[in-house]
């Protein structure tokens, strides 16, 4: 039985919340605890700096989690995108073309994924299982197993994406590659609200048998969204590299599952056809919030992992809990 | 368990004056019912009626907030569905519940294997498992096939025969024939009818009103959770039970106004998918319904879905309007034609989306506003009738007959002039089925929409098929038979063509 429409229209933006509200309360309960820096903008800054890489990938992984998939291989292909970068400029190339080229990788390898997924009819955890380790190695075989070292002068603006402002920089309040996240959020978020492409993603994810039915090209739909997920891993390699300003073919070893973390956290369903922009950003800053806020307040490493790890168990329950409701 | 008459004074099982809220919705009002043993008692009504919550009272699933029930004459208070089973009380449900890689006989004693000291008895399973075949007749079904290989008529059986084992005093039947063929709804029958004469009493839910006239002994009538007739079944025509359930006399439930044939817009030759259909052609013009019967298996669903570019199509043409081609779902919504799936669940609906997004799909601009698709749909649920919170719930959480008016007013939104119907009234309540009806009739005479609509529907239900329909052509194992009109037909020249190919 369906209640009131201004009762429905409430549960429905207090579910929306949700994932916000938790943020706040984490946010609140660490304010509590070491009010001296979590009542700071500049712990504000710092927390939106460290979650710029995973909410970048998560973006994507955004896309292809509501379509119904998974990509394994986001931690792979940041890893190619600064051994990319890096690579670029060892050879000469200026920051704007070796920044587009590590991208280009990471879209490059996103169609790929999205290539075998739909051509080949293989399930994407599979597929992209492989390709986690396929890109992996690619990415070692390009820095021939090791870090790739790049001369500062030719960095230029490279290291500042997510480096601490200073004091001239104030203005911006916070540094540069977040407000490439936010800007690029905002950008996926009016894309799945507002366009047909993005309507065709939730379709394809909720069903795909409905979708094929209503003429929808899932095949590219799908590829579509692989692309998109390898093109955010891409530009999450660039502020990688930016924090780093060395190729490593090693890092964001298994960052893949964060960024998975921050989708399911912010509501997005592993069935598909859910799943939220907004969500995704809180669900990365929550974890960061944890981290840092353990940390500072002298919580050992293990119980932070603990933490962590109870609140995705807790996300899924509790969305588990909402879809029960709306059944009844 | 001794067997009684059905005239026996005090009922097997009596429900008084049950009661159940919902919040601010009253689900059930005081319902008095009784069932004798020996009896089959079908309960029937709308969806949102109350049945089903009637029968959750009676399984132990809710609480009823006020009523008493009886079970042989003794007080029965289930507080839970164990409680309700130990007491006798085995429910059927549509979706059965069988462990699909366990055996037949795993599954009939499922939950209460003998053993001794831990140890499963497997002679004793063996025993007991076909004790309960016996007691339907149905000692053929193997008892160590794993149950999913079984057809689903088969599992319901495997299913009652597990209720038979607990030592089940009522069986209560919910939709049973909803997902049969017709073969296995006979099978049914026959088996509901030796339980009936080994003195079960038995509860028999459905929507199909010519069942109920078929299996019955006795019928009540939910409305707004109220019981508003009780009878014998035998005393009471269709039509008056379905006014009953509706509440209002039905004039006439398949409407036909005056139609006029226009211009081949479908015209199919020879067309063969992979395994079905084998050879199938018809031409369908504007303004006309074309029915296609046959059983289940003919290639009836897979026609329209090599039609419409969903399934591979081996040999043979398809022309719609003035294009013939290869087709895929896209090129065929864009040249008008339309699809209303079979499986609503599985295909018809995204059951998680909104129904905005549900009913525009076909149909996306390339820059969508949510408002825009909100009122676009808002139109659709005016017309359509269709109860729900808004364009923005989602259709999960509409019943079947809603469901499926969402799925119709995706094609009529899209303005598909040429529809292809599988099954369109299938599992839903008469009042929408009405509706559908009229639907059906105001596209084919162009009431709705700028042009009269050409209809291609497939059908089971035969008194559907030949109350809507201007033609009929029979599909018998993959082949379609040449369409003749309406009046040449009837539901026994229709059988005997569906099922005349199985004997050449």
């Amino acid at each position: 039985m369906s209640g009131g429409a201004p009762a429905s229209e409430l549960l429905r933006w207090l579910n929306r919340l949700a994932p916000l509200l938790g943020l706040l309360l984490v946010y609140a309960i660490f304010a509590f605890v070491v009010p001296e820096s979590f009542l700071s903008l500049r712990n504000v800054e710092t927390i939106l700096r460290q979650s710029a890489i995973v909410g970048t990938a998560a973006l994507g992984m955004t896309l292809v989690i509501i379509a119904g998939g998974i990509d394994l291989s986001a931690g792979s292909m940041i890893a190619l995108s600064t051994v990319v970068i890096a690579a670029m400029l060892e050879r000469g190339a200026g920051p704007l073309t070796a920044a587009a080229a590590g991208v280009t990788a990471g879209a490059l390898c996103g169609l790929f994924n999205g290539a075998l997924i739909t051509g080949l009819r293989v399930v994407p955890f599979i597929v992209t299982l492989g390709t986690l380790l396929i890109v992996r190695g690619a990415a070692k075989g390009l820095g021939r197993e090791q870090k790739i070292d790049v001369p500062p002068e030719s960095l230029a603006w490279l290291d500042d994406l997510l480096a601490s402002l200073g004091g001239g920089q104030r203005w911006m309040l916070v540094p540069s590659g977040v407000w490439l996240m936010l800007a690029l959020a905002l950008l996926v978020a009016g894309l799945l609200r507002y366009t047909r492409l993005g309507r065709h993603v939730f379709a394809v994810g909720s069903n795909e048998q409905t979708a094929r039915l209503c003429g929808v090209p899932v095949p590219r739909v799908k590829i579509t969204v692989y692309v998109a997920s390898g093109l955010f891993a891409g530009i999450a390699g660039l502020l990688q590299f930016s924090r780093l300003t060395v190729g490593d073919p090693t890092v964001a070893q298994g960052l893949e599952l964060p960024v998975i973390a921050a989708v399911v956290i912010g509501g997005g369903s592993l069935a598909g056809g859910e799943g939220s922009i907004l969500g995704t950003l809180v669900g990365a800053l929550i974890m960061e919030v944890i981290r840092s806020g353990c940390s500072q307040s002298g919580v050992p490493n293990w119980v932070q992992e603990i933490i962590t790890g109870a609140i995705i168990v807790l996300a899924g329950a509790l969305d588990r809990l909402r879809h029960r409701r709306a059944a009844e | 368990m001794n067997a009684v008459g059905a005239e026996d004074t005090v009922p097997r099982l009596a429900m008084r004056g049950i009661r159940k809220r919902f919040g601010a919705t009253v689900a059930l009002e005081g319902v008095d019912f009784a069932v004798a043993s020996g009896e089959v008692h079908a309960l029937v009504g709308e969806n949102g009626a109350g049945k089903s919550t009637l029968v959750k009272v009676l399984s132990g699933a809710i609480l009823p907030d006020a009523g008493r029930m009886l079970i042989d004459g003794a007080a029965f208070a289930p507080r839970r569905p164990l409680e309700a089973r130990r007491a006798g009380v085995a429910m059927i449900y549509q979706e059965l519940s069988l462990a699909p890689h366990l055996t037949v006989e795993e599954n009939i004693t499922l939950g209460m294997e003998p053993s001794r000291w831990g140890l499963v008895q497997r002679g004793e399973v063996r025993r007991r498992a076909l004790d309960a075949l016996r007691q339907l007749e149905h000692p053929e079904i193997p008892l160590d096939l794993p149950v999913r290989r079984l057809s689903v008529g088969l599992q319901q059986l495997v299913e009652i025969a597990r209720a038979l084992a607990v030592g089940c005093r009522i069986l209560v039947l919910d939709e049973p024939t909803s997902s049969l063929s017709r073969q296995d709804i006979e099978r049914l029958f026959a088996v509901i009818a030796r339980l009936k004469s080994q003195g079960h009493a038995i509860v028999y839910i459905s929507h199909f009103i010519e069942e109920v006239k078929r299996i019955s002994d006795r019928y009540t009538v939910l409305r707004d959770g109220r019981c508003v007739a009780t009878g014998a079944t035998a005393e009471a025509g269709v039509s008056d039970i379905v006014g009953h359930m509706i509440g209002r006399r039905v004039e006439q439930l398949y409407p036909r106004s005056e139609r006029k044939a226009g211009e081949v817009v479908l015209e199919i030759r020879e067309l063969a998918g992979t395994a079905r259909p084998q050879c199938a052609s018809l031409s369908l013009r504007r303004g006309e319904v074309l029915g296609i019967a046959g059983l289940v298996g003919a290639g009836r669903t897979e026609l329209l879905r090599a039609v419409f570019g969903l399934d591979p199509v081996r040999r043979g043409s398809v022309r719609v309007k003035a294009i013939t081609g290869v087709a895929s779902p896209t090129r065929r919504w864009d040249q008008g034609v339309g699809m209303l799936s079979e499986d609503r669940k599985a295909e018809g609906l995204a059951l998680g989306l909104s129904l905005a997004d549900n009913a525009t799909l076909s149909r996306l601009p390339l820059l969508v506003l949510p408002s825009r698709q909100y009122h676009n749909t808002q139109r659709w649920i005016e017309r359509l009738g269709i109860r729900c919170a808004g364009p923005s719930q989602r259709v999960r959480d509409l019943s079947g007959g809603n469901q499926q008016k969402i799925a119709l007013a995706r094609l009529l939104h899209h303005g598909a002039d040429v529809l292809l119907l599988d099954e369109p009234t299938r599992g839903i309540d008469v009042a929408s089925k009405a509706l559908i009806y009229q639907l059906i009739d105001d596209l084919a005479a162009g009431r709705l929409g700028d042009r009269p609509c050409a209809v291609l529907i497939v059908s089971s239900y035969l008194p559907e098929l030949l109350g809507v329909s201007d033609r009929i052509a029979v599909m018998a194992r993959g082949r379609l038979g040449e369409a003749k009109p309406v009046s040449d037909w009837d539901e026994h020249s229709l059988m005997l063509a569906a099922t005349g190919g199985q004997a050449a």
